[in-house]
């Protein structure tokens, strides 16, 4: 564990590190920035808030849809589910923002809608692949006990499960929070505000300065994603 | 209490075949008493067992419980009245070891303190510090350590039957004693209802009122341990408990009981050897013990010297080389005899009282007679 926190934070400091040399290498240092604090802050709060939107209701979906698919009574219908759930994850979220602008206009909600699609699916197949890959002897020894099907869930199939939910909640959140620099295009601000107009006017400072707060933000989230897993997950899993 | 009736179960084998793991099982274990189902790996003890709680649906026949037939009830309320030692442990890597201990007791409702209490009081009775490991990991013990703990488990919530598969399998010779006199102790004060799986015939001699030995799914003989070492059923049975099975039946026995079977005769330091003597020829003894005014055990006088001799037994006394416990088994007892080379040595008391005697005649007349059936 120790080990892990050690060597996200290298990463961390890496990425900060070359974000950095980028930045200086463009010849742009505090007074850039100063320039563009008002955009960079208005802008995260927007993008922060299309992540935000789009993850709960990702997981208020996909947590509970992973948990009714791997229970034994649905197991032969799952296995269906999960390869619909899994093709709809090839459509790329270009096509997926560009139906959802079809069908709810512009703004934030397609979005939204984009954005909670492309996050579902690491959070169901995750939840699924780690409540249904527990070892059976543990499975066994909670009927053992006499736990009946919801306590055998809440105290030991969701504990035991949660390093993998975990990981999938991790994955959703740096596809959403990467995707969503896209919504630009359908009229959602966030981080994409300064990427794509710096691609189109050849603006490389606002291009990498969108590019570098998409990847910090990504980053901290995920830090705040693993610090609550590490809170919330009982030391006894390794 | 529980009664198995014709149990059957048949798994899918790969080629489409069925297997009967478990094939037309009767027994009949009565409340109090402690059935050890003894057997090579893989004959069906486990699926036995899981078909009592229903871990595994019987493929056919049933299983009463008082009287109750176990297909009839609700699987929770079924397992709540069974605790359960699982064979490969299965602490819940998630919770501590304190959590794990009190999972039913919690389930039920107990409340925090009483919990905690009866944690610790467990934990004291399989020789575990609980100081040190209450606040641990399963991962962070040893796995006699753990199994332990998966024994005290199904222990806490003071169910009325238990089914324990292999429950001191993992740990060592030392602590396995231990743990084994403590389930007996226990078993004395609250006399439950227990199946316990094993295949370690010195296991089901200690602990077993009776002994299923299955093969192969079958029950082949189902009896006292006595019985099963006296009169094996077939070539399997003898077998399986070993060819030095009459030695083993003398773990049946204690010296105290013995002991107890005999007229306790001794002389006293100033007893005059006449008397002492006449003692002998009356029994028909060969040595008689000299005993302190407390009745402890200072020496033996031989008859040769008592028949010729004049004077008190002092004069003639005989120092005693070794003693053994009214608690020590007789192949206890026959092992320290060869050891020092002794026909015969006196059995004392928790206090060092003389009570008795055991000789190798008597342990030879009682491996030829045949007691089983009585
Ligand atoms: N789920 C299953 N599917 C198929 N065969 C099984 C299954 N469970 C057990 N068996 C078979 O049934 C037989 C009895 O198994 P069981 O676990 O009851 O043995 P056991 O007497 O407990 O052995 P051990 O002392 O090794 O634990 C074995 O031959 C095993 O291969
Ligand atoms: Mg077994």
């Amino acid at each position: 564990m120790h080990k892990r926190t050690l060597f996200t934070n290298t990463a961390i400091g890496a990425a900060l590190l070359v974000g950095a040399l980028i930045m200086v290498g463009y010849g742009f240092g505090p007074a850039v920035l100063r320039h563009y604090r008002g955009d960079l802050i208005y802008l995260g709060l927007r993008h922060g808030y299309l992540v935000a939107v789009s993850m709960g209701l990702a997981l208020a979906v996909g947590l509970p849809c992973g948990v009714v698919l791997s229970r034994p009574s649905q197991r032969r219908s799952a296995e269906y589910w999960m390869r619909i759930f899994t093709i709809g994850n090839t459509v790329p979220p270009m096509a997926v923002l560009a139906l959802a602008m079809v069908l709810v206009g512009i703004g934030d909600t397609p979005a939204i809608i984009a954005l909670f699609l492309a996050s579902l699916l690491p959070i169901v197949r995750n939840v699924y692949a780690g409540l249904t890959g527990l070892p059976p002897l543990l499975l066994d020894t909670a009927d053992a006990m006499g736990m009946s099907a919801r306590q055998r869930l809440w105290r030991v199939e969701l504990p035991n499960a949660l390093p993998v939910i975990l990981s999938g909640v991790r994955i959703a959140l740096a596809i959403n929070v990467g995707t969503a620099p896209l919504a630009f295009l359908i009229g959602a601000s966030s981080y994409g505000e300064l990427i794509f107009p710096g691609i189109y006017l050849n603006n490389n400072v606002t291009l990498l300065l969108g590019a570098i707060a998409t990847a910090f933000l990504a980053l901290t989230l995920d830090q705040l994603v693993a610090g609550i897993g590490r809170l919330m997950s009982p030391s006894g899993i390794a | 209490m529980i009664e198995l009736q014709n149990l059957c179960k048949q798994f899918p084998q790969k080629d489409g075949k069925m297997f009967n793991a478990v094939d037309q099982v009767n027994l009949h274990v009565p409340k109090g008493k402690t059935c050890v189902l003894l057997g090579p790996s893989g004959c069906g003890k486990t699926t036995t067992l899981k078909m009592i709680n229903r871990l595994i649906e019987p493929s056919s026949g049933k299983v009463f419980i008082n009287g109750m037939d176990s297909s009839g009830v609700d699987r929770v309320t079924l397992r709540r009245q069974f605790g359960y030692v699982i064979q490969q442990v299965g602490l819940f890597p998630n919770m501590t070891i304190e959590e794990n201990i009190t999972i039913v007791p919690r389930m039920l409702g107990w409340d925090k303190k009483k919990c905690r209490e009866r944690a610790r009081s467990l934990m004291a009775m399989v020789a575990l510090d609980a100081d040190r490991f209450l606040k641990r990991y399963p991962h962070e013990m040893s796995g006699g350590q753990q199994q332990r703990i998966g024994v005290i488990r199904a222990l806490a919530a003071d169910a009325p039957v238990l089914l324990m598969d292999e429950p001191f399998g993992a740990v060592d010779p030392i602590n396995r004693e231990q743990i084994q006199d403590e389930f007996l102790l226990m078993q004395q004060q609250l006399g439950k209802t227990v199946l316990l799986v094993s295949h370690d015939i010195d296991e089901a001699i200690k602990l077993g009122d009776m002994v299923a030995v299955f093969r192969q799914g079958r029950i082949v003989q189902c009896a006292s341990a006595d019985e099963i070492l006296a009169r094996p059923a077939d070539e399997f049975v003898a077998s399986f408990v070993g060819q030095d099975r009459s030695l083993k039946r003398l773990l049946l026995v204690q010296a105290g009981q013995v002991a107890a079977m005999q007229k306790t005769q001794t002389a006293t330091l100033s007893s005059t050897v006449a008397v002492a003597f006449a003692e002998m020829d009356d029994s028909e003894l060969l040595h008689l013990t000299v005993v302190d005014a407390n009745g402890l055990p200072l020496g033996f006088i031989k008859r040769r010297d008592a028949k010729s001799g004049k004077g008190t037994c002092k004069d003639y006394l005989q120092a005693i080389a070794v003693t053994s416990l009214e608690g020590d088994n007789l192949r206890v007892v026959l092992s320290r005899l060869y050891e020092h080379n002794l026909t015969w040595m006196p059995v004392v008391d928790g206090d060092g009282r003389y009570c008795g005697e055991v000789s190798q005649e008597y342990i030879t007349g009682y491996l030829n007679a045949d007691h089983s059936a009585s």
